[in-house]
């Protein structure tokens, strides 16, 4: 027998699968987003350059073109209608040698066939203005003033809690083992749990060709290759050494990793791109890492990379067609693809959303929520930083608590933590509180502050501190087994 | 029975001098590479009887401040007892108030030593 | 605003001897500010014994030091302020602070004496490739987990770097009950205490491997195994020499940074080598009225160092207020750091201001034995003493004597040095 019973099940919480949830939630439907870990935004929308694609890139005609611009433009709109950080501090494709420069006329022209706004070409000298730091090979480069940068977890989160307030479930460690035809519905089994619905969304990230193969005929299976992107990740203190996103234009040398601050302040520098068998391989390499530092000189001098604060690894979801998959599966009524969401896939997800949830409105014939009854914002968190002193004096008249520094390299107070703690849904682990307030991404990397962040969470989640994870089942922080045992 | 040398690190002090022990039938002849008495009482201690100080902390119960109180042993105990001593502590408690000095258990193992507490709480 | 003459930013050791030799010094309108629930600072973690024998010819454990200066300031009445965290300095001296009581506010001081200390290097920095599951801690963290909150970070352990702290953790995990399987060294020499190593390693069995790193980290959501390699003299990992421990933990002891976070907003100078401020033999910075001491300054090895340099640190601000010394008043003379001497505090001295006996400390590049520390006045050597062994874990001091450079008046410079004979 069900446990559950919803209108749409939604596989996979990722930008994905949480911009087409919050979509979804204009509608009068029941909605569900079932989820393998334990957290939104914990797969390839987790690990990536973060940046708003302005829409050169991709061909014209092809879905990621349409998707990528309109993506950027609700991008902008829907950060400050759901407040969290993006900004459009613009990208800059780089050309090194004089021999390659009709490519970024060629990018030129793609991106006014796509309808990317205001692009142009500027020499050198207007371009050392822009980046001081800029390689001395460079001779021109493409400026495209609507790429900006985004935060991918306030994005995630954003949506989840606007998808969450506006009625659509969560459901997390809940990994999808089968999908079964049942009647005119379909049975999903989710973790422990046995879900009956009428639709599927499969955004499974690097898994949506398992899922898709779990109820795809045997002439329509799709096939998803890892491909690994290693970044670096420097200090605050190098954050300004470029103001913009910048790409390399590909050379016959290869195409060189970008080089951009990101909303937190911080500089990333990546990624490089190795196909992998494994789709659980999140891991940093030697060579990677090599290559992230060898080709960021490629198109910025002296990029100081002796401030790495971290380095990390992210897997996209890549398909041999290199286009987005989007739309109902054929032989599988009601069951809808969003999948090989590769680069501008995090561009693209407003756009994803309201795509997909047009095409779920339209199958499953929902009728649009009452005026009123869809609230389109949502409060974003307060940010210390971005605050004058002024406003923290008043913040902490009205809760003392934002008078406790827990995290003193990313100035995160007690308020903070506390909050993100009691949301829908809510953070339970160190890293959901990590991506939602910034703690521990400083340049101590959680020393000081962890163990005072594990002293509240016993205390606002009534939790042991034995069992606290870092990022869900299977990564407890402590181990209890010791000669305390019985303490 | 011979005579036989020992080369040790003093740990009385971070100085951590070099020392040179001869033993002589189980009797220590001569100390060298010190720089203070200290060392010299370490060196023949060290190759005869060597002894530690051990500190841990206990869990303190009714204490608005703290979880744990720092303990240690008053003075050097045999080294071979350390983790006897460990195994002492293992079930320990103590109920704040607590002040520095304070006996938490007396003649640990047997030693004659006592277990104190190294803070307030 | 609140006006103070001086404010101490930290309550740990360093903050507090400056505290007590202000009011030793006569000046009495101090506040420290401490950002944690009580006084001590890092020294409450610290449960080990080693502390003190300079300051006290005994032996005491790191609260038991602490709780003697936190003594010394209630008796003289100084004002400390708990849960205060100092979020700003001006190059005025205008300090603004936030308190769960008190809101965030601001204080006008004469003069500020920075003391914050400093925070381990985490693992980011070393690029160590592979997975970031759980498990992975820096030594202080595991540290105040298990002496602290009472927790265990872990059951079967790898520790990298010989760090101080990394030793006592390794002999604090074994008592504890855990394995620790190896602690790996990149350089060719420890970065700790020779103290440290007999009796928080050799006691126990604990081998170190020097000349190896962490080459790899198995285990994606909590640490399963991690590799350790030999380096050749790049300190590159050596293909072929790896070897696999499984464990639970990694813990990290590679190094202490001092935490100049608010001494850069308030335009003080830092040194590139030793990440603090460049100080005169007041331990002024070049921000006028901004004094540093402690580990905020340069990382210390021992905590009597810290306490001396502190009541410097604290008098000198006390002068400042008191008479109202003016830095554009005396002409000053560089300290030079030259052949393996890696930097010198102060690098400024005062001919005419110094006391007649002036303490400098310094630490080494390397490994260096029976070599001779010289200190050159202008041309003229006027110290040549011979050391048995040096490394760059422990730090060295030397003693500038104000005679000597006041016979010297046209000297430019003061160079400390090491010579094989």
């Amino acid at each position: 027998m069900p446990n559950k019973q919803y209108d749409v099940v939604i596989v996979g919480a990722g930008v994905s699968g949480c911009a087409i949830a919050r979509e979804l939630a204009r509608y009068d439907a029941r909605v569900c987003v079932v989820e393998r870990a334990d957290d939104v935004c914990c797969g390839t929308s987790k690990a990536n350059s973060a940046i708003i694609h302005a829409g050169f890139d991709a061909q014209p005609g092809s879905l990621m073109a349409r998707l990528n611009v309109e993506g950027n433009r609700l991008m902008y709109e829907w950060a400050s209608e759901l407040e969290f950080a993006a900004f459009p501090v613009g990208s800059l494709v780089v050309c090194v040698s004089e021999e390659t420069r009709s490519g970024l006329d060629e990018l030129m022209a793609r991106g006014l066939a796509n309808g990317v706004p205001d692009l142009r070409i500027i020499e050198r000298d207007e371009l050392v203005g822009l980046e001081p730091h800029i390689a001395d090979e460079a001779v021109a480069a493409l400026w495209a003033p609507t790429g900006g940068i985004v935060d991918p977890f306030g994005l995630t989160v954003a949506l989840a809690e606007n998808a969450a307030a506006n009625g659509v479930e969560f459901l997390f460690n809940a990994s999808v083992s089968a999908i079964n035809r049942n009647g005119d519905a379909w049975q999903v089994i989710a973790g422990d749990s046995t879900i009956e619905t009428r639709a599927v969304i499969n955004a499974a990230g690097v898994y949506a060709d398992e899922i898709h193969n779990m109820v795809a005929a045997s002439n329509d299976q799709l096939r998803i290759i890892p491909r690994k992107g290693e970044y670096y990740l420097l200090d605050t203190t190098a954050g300004q050494y470029v103001r913009h996103t910048v790409f390399m234009l590909p050379t016959a040398m290869g195409k060189g990793v970008l080089v951009s601050p990101t909303v937190h302040g911080n500089l990333i520098v990546g990624p490089t791109a190795t196909d992998v068998d494994d789709k659980e391989s999140t891991d940093t390499t030697f060579e990677g890492l090599a290559e992230v530092a060898q080709k960021s000189s490629l198109t910025v001098k002296n990029v100081p990379l002796r401030e790495v604060i971290t380095s990390f690894a992210g897997l996209r979801a890549h398909q041999d067609a290199h286009d987005f998959v989007i739309g109902e599966v054929s032989e599988a009524l009601c069951f809808f693809d969003c999948a090989a969401i590769e680069s501008p896939g995090l561009t693209s997800a407003p756009a994803i959303g309201v795509m997909m949830a047009g095409l779920v409105r339209d199958r499953l014939g929902l009728p649009e929520k009452l005026e009123g009854e869809f609230v389109p914002t949502r409060k974003g968190y307060v940010n210390l930083m971005a605050i004058t002193f002024d406003e923290w004096a008043e913040l902490c008249k009205k809760n003392p608590a934002y008078g406790n520094i827990v995290c003193r390299c990313c100035r995160v107070s007690e308020a903070q933590i506390v909050e993100v703690m009691h949301r829908v849904p809510a953070a339970t682990s160190l890293d959901a509180i990590k991506r939602r307030t910034g703690v521990t991404m400083g340049r101590c990397q959680g020393g000081f502050c962890s163990p005072k962040i594990m002293a509240l969470m016993e205390r606002e989640l009534g939790v042991d501190p034995y069992d606290i994870t870092k990022c869900g089942p299977g990564s407890h922080v402590l181990v209890r087994e010791s000669n305390r045992e019985g303490r | 029975m011979s005579k036989e040398t020992h080369e040790l690190t003093c740990i009385n002090c971070p100085l951590g001098c070099l020392l040179t022990v001869v033993v002589d039938d189980g009797e220590v002849v001569s100390v060298t590479g010190n720089t203070c008495r200290r060392g010299d009482s370490y060196g023949r201690k060290e190759v005869t009887n060597p002894t530690r100080i051990v500190t841990t902390s206990v869990p303190v119960v009714g204490s608005a401040t703290q979880k744990m109180v720092s303990v240690k042993t008053a003075h050097d105990v045999p080294k071979e007892l350390i983790f006897d001593v460990m195994r002492a502590l293992r079930d320990v408690r103590v109920t704040a108030p607590v002040s520095i000095g304070d006996v938490v258990v007396a003649d640990v193992c047997g030693t004659g030593v006592d277990i104190i507490a190294t803070r307030c709480a | 605003m609140e006006t103070r003459d001086i404010v101490i930013i930290g309550g740990g050791p360093a903050g507090l001897a400056a505290a007590i030799a202000a009011y030793d010094a006569g000046c009495s309108d101090v506040v420290v500010l401490e950002r944690d629930t009580l006084l001590g600072g890092i020294l409450n973690q610290c449960i080990h014994n080693g502390f003190g024998l300079h300051t006290f010819k005994e032996e005491l454990t790191g609260p038991e030091y602490a709780a003697r200066y936190v003594a010394c300031a209630e008796e003289l009445g100084v004002e400390c302020r708990l849960g205060s965290m100092v979020v700003d300095v001006s190059s005025d001296r205008c300090v603004t602070v936030v308190n769960p009581e008190r809101g965030l506010y601001s204080i006008q001081a004469k003069a500020v004496v920075l003391a914050m200390g400093c925070r381990e290097r985490p693992r980011g920095a070393l690029n160590i490739p592979g997975f970031r599951p759980a498990g992975i801690f820096s030594a202080g963290t595991a540290q105040r987990l298990v002496n602290i909150e009472g927790q265990m970070p872990g059951r079967k352990v790898v520790i990298l770097g010989s760090g101080d702290i990394g030793l006592i953790m390794a002999r604090r995990m074994t008592l504890e009950g855990a394995q620790v399987a190896c602690v790996a060294e990149i350089m060719p020499y420890s970065g700790g205490l020779k103290r440290n190593i007999v009796q928080c390693l050799d006691d126990f069995g604990i081998p170190l491997l020097l000349s190896h790193t962490v080459s790899r980290i198995e285990g994606k959501k909590r640490v399963e195994a991690v590799w350790v390699s030999e380096v050749d003299d790049q300190l590159r990992p050596i293909p072929g020499t790896e070897v696999r421990y499984p464990c639970d933990t990694l813990l990290l002891s590679v190094g202490l940074l001092p935490e100049n976070e608010l001494s850069r907003e308030a335009g003080v100078e830092l040194s590139p080598i030793t990440r603090g401020p460049v100080v005169d033999d007041s331990l002024q910075t070049n921000v006028e009225g901004i004094f540093a001491c402690g580990n905020v300054l340069h990382v210390h090895d021992l905590v009597d160092y810290v306490s001396q340099e502190a009541a410097v640190a604290g008098e000198s601000a006390a002068r400042f207020v008191l008479d109202q010394v003016q830095e554009s008043d005396s002409t000053q003379i560089c300290l030079c750091a030259e052949g393996g001497v890696r930097y010198t505090v102060p690098t400024r001295v005062c001919p005419s201001r110094m006391p007649d006996k002036l303490t400098i400390r310094f630490r080494v590049a390397n490994v260096y034995r029976d070599t001779f520390v010289s200190m050159y006045v202008g041309e003229d050597r006027v110290l040549h003493r011979r050391k048995r062994v040096m490394a760059p874990g422990e730090m060295e001091e030397v003693v500038l004597k104000k005679s000597d450079v006041l016979a010297r008046p046209d000297t430019s410079s003061i160079t400390i040095t090491l010579e094989g004979e």
